[in-house]
């Protein structure tokens, strides 16, 4: 930095108003910084913003069997607040990705927890063995579910050779059960990252403080641990929350007709049904319930976190 | 440490391994069902064959699908790592006003469902009157990757010493100099990791091909289309276990030069595989 200013107050005595002008506004550091910073703001502009925009006004347009009349109106998102078939889709897509983060967090927790205070020397080991299966082969996981699950499935036909059934457990494939263990198991590794971060960076002398104080090991979790591993596990519910609102390819593959959710909606109305102004409200619709589903949670953490205070 | 605690942290390490277990175990099926001699995905396993493997081989269908994909991952990881290292750079090096939000929105990508992203990409995309083809779906795979190159970045730009970019603008090495002689010699295990990192992203990424390719399908996309006929499934999944097993590999030697020369803290470090 010392260097830059220097040699910035020479150029400018050399030269003109004009050169001054421009040379600070070069040199100030946010412009800079904006400046590097360009090309990925221009890439995501165009191929996010851009897109997303053209998507709002889709959604006040409608489709007129195979164009589409571009008179703004509400028309779509009438016909969402009315059919009770997307209520009764929005309400079945948020209680599966509440449950299925409600579960992910509880069963991730005790890992995380173990490889920030009980592992001493392969964290790092620990780490990649828990998030490497969620980088790869997303499609094959899920699939795997439906081995496990279907009606002749690795649980039935175990089950079966044992002697428990006479015949496949029916509730076991093809219902928002299936989805809700099919994604819990899917997101579970992604949910141990934040909450080991949030772990690890609690000062191990509070902990300490805590035990000379008298307090016992469970008293000590709840009231220290625990309180202090919230931005953890808040980060964890939203980054599996949200997502899985829209989850796609599980609903299909293990869900059946009981278990489909928004997305796969949203899907027949580009495919099939070919009515994108519709589709495009419906997932409006959904990013608006992601967000205040999202913030009101984040409020009640909030709430929660000052009321222990 | 006192009996208690020891005795929680047995009780601890046991729920770990058997979580890592049912983690894995799913994944392990599918190669032992590529091995299977028989044509349904179901036990009892019928006996060992090679033979999907085989079929895999003469389905020239799914060469193409897995060509496409190669072509898809290796543009797309070039193109976001080159734009993560532009991005990692103005975020680690200059105070900028507006730097949380902004980052917020670059971050977005990671957790909005993807079908939001798919379905605006295809609007958007007809709208300017282009027709679906692999190149779409690099632009789709682009928004997701660009996020994780950055993550994996910033770990990198912060942890070398400021200081070295300055001394060589002091003996008046130029911008494009001290970048390509200094910057870049200190941060390119953190670029190598970004590419195989975005690499293995594109390549695993269904959604967004599945909105976003033409007749022109990626190796998911192919796949699944497949997941219908149980009877081609074993070749498929034949096909799947070649490329867990190359995807496994490939983030393991991500992570090996993200972490290379970083002697810091875990937590310091980012998050583990960029996230």
């Amino acid at each position: 930095m010392d260097a830059g200013s220097h040699s910035l107050s020479a150029q400018i005595r050399h030269g003109g108003p004009w050169r001054t002008v421009r040379l600070l506004l070069l040199w100030s550091e946010p412009v800079r910084g904006y400046l590097q910073f360009s090309p990925t703001l221009i890439v995501l502009s165009v191929t996010m913003a851009l897109p997303f925009g053209l998507m709002l006004l889709y959604s006040v347009w409608t489709q007129s069997y195979l164009d589409v009349n571009t008179t703004a109106t509400l028309a779509n998102y009438q016909a969402i607040g009315d059919k009770p078939l997307f209520s009764a889709l929005f309400a079945r897509s948020l209680w599966i990705s509440g449950s299925t983060t409600i579960w992910a967090v509880v069963l991730a927790y005790p890992l995380a927890y173990y490889v920030a205070f009980h592992v001493r020397k392969n964290k790092i080991f620990w780490l990649i063995l828990l998030t490497l299966p969620f980088l790869t082969s997303y499609l094959l996981r899920i699939f795997a579910w439906k081995v496990i699950l279907g009606y002749e499935g690795v649980i039935n036909s175990s089950l079966g050779f044992l002697g428990l059934i006479s015949e496949p457990i029916p509730w076991l494939m093809y219902s928002p059960m299936a989805v809700t263990i099919t994604l819990v198991h899917a997101w579970l590794p992604f949910a141990v990252m934040p909450i080991f971060v949030s772990l690890e960076k609690i000062d191990r002398t509070c902990l300490e403080a805590a035990n000379d104080l008298g307090l016992s090991n469970k008293a000590s979790f709840f009231r220290v641990t625990l309180p202090l591993s919230i931005p953890g596990i808040v980060a964890a519910s939203l980054m599996i929350f949200i997502p899985t609102v829209g989850e796609y390819v599980t609903p299909v593959l293990v869900g059946g007709p009981d278990g489909l959710m928004i997305a796969n909606y949203i899907q027949v109305m580009f495919g099939r049904a070919n009515n994108w102004p519709l589709g495009a409200a419906t997932a409006i619709v959904m990013m608006g319930l992601i967000t205040l589903c999202s913030v009101g949670f984040l409020l009640l953490m909030y709430t929660i976190r000052r009321g222990a205070r | 440490m006192g009996m208690e605690q020891q005795s929680k942290g047995r009780m601890l390490q046991y729920y770990a391994w058997v979580a890592i277990v049912i983690i894995y175990l799913p994944v392990l099926l599918l190669p032992l069902f590529s091995f299977n001699d028989g044509r349904y995905i179901a036990f009892p396993i019928r006996g060992l064959t090679l033979k999907w493997y085989i079929e895999m081989f003469n389905t020239p269908a799914m060469h193409k699908a897995l060509w496409n994909s190669i072509q898809v991952a290796v543009v797309t990881s070039v193109l976001a790592t080159a734009i993560g290292i532009f991005g990692a750079k103005a975020v680690t090096r200059y105070r900028m006003p507006g730097k949380g939000p902004v980052m917020f929105i670059v971050m977005l990508p990671l957790v909005i469902p993807t079908i939001v992203f798919g379905t605006s990409l295809l609007i958007f995309v007809r709208w300017i009157g282009l027709d679906l083809s692999l190149f779409s779906i690099i632009i789709g795979h682009m928004i997701i990757c660009i996020p994780f190159s950055i993550a994996v970045l910033i770990s990198r730009f912060e942890g070398f010493d400021r200081a070295l970019e300055d001394a060589a603008a002091d003996l008046g090495v130029g911008a494009a100099g001290t970048f390509f002689r200094v910057t870049m010699p200190l941060v390119w295990p953190g670029v190598i990791a970004s590419v195989l990192l975005c690499f293995v992203i594109s390549f695993d990424e269904f959604i967004m091909a599945f909105f976003l390719s033409g007749s022109e399908p990626t190796l998911p996309v192919y796949m699944y289309s497949r997941m219908r006929f149980p009877q081609k499934l074993p070749g498929v999944l034949a096909m799947g276990s070649l490329v867990i097993m190359a995807s496994v590999v490939i983030l393991i030697l991500a992570e090996f030069f993200r972490r290379r020369g970083q002697d810091r803290g875990i937590v310091a470090s980012g998050t583990g595989l960029g996230i």
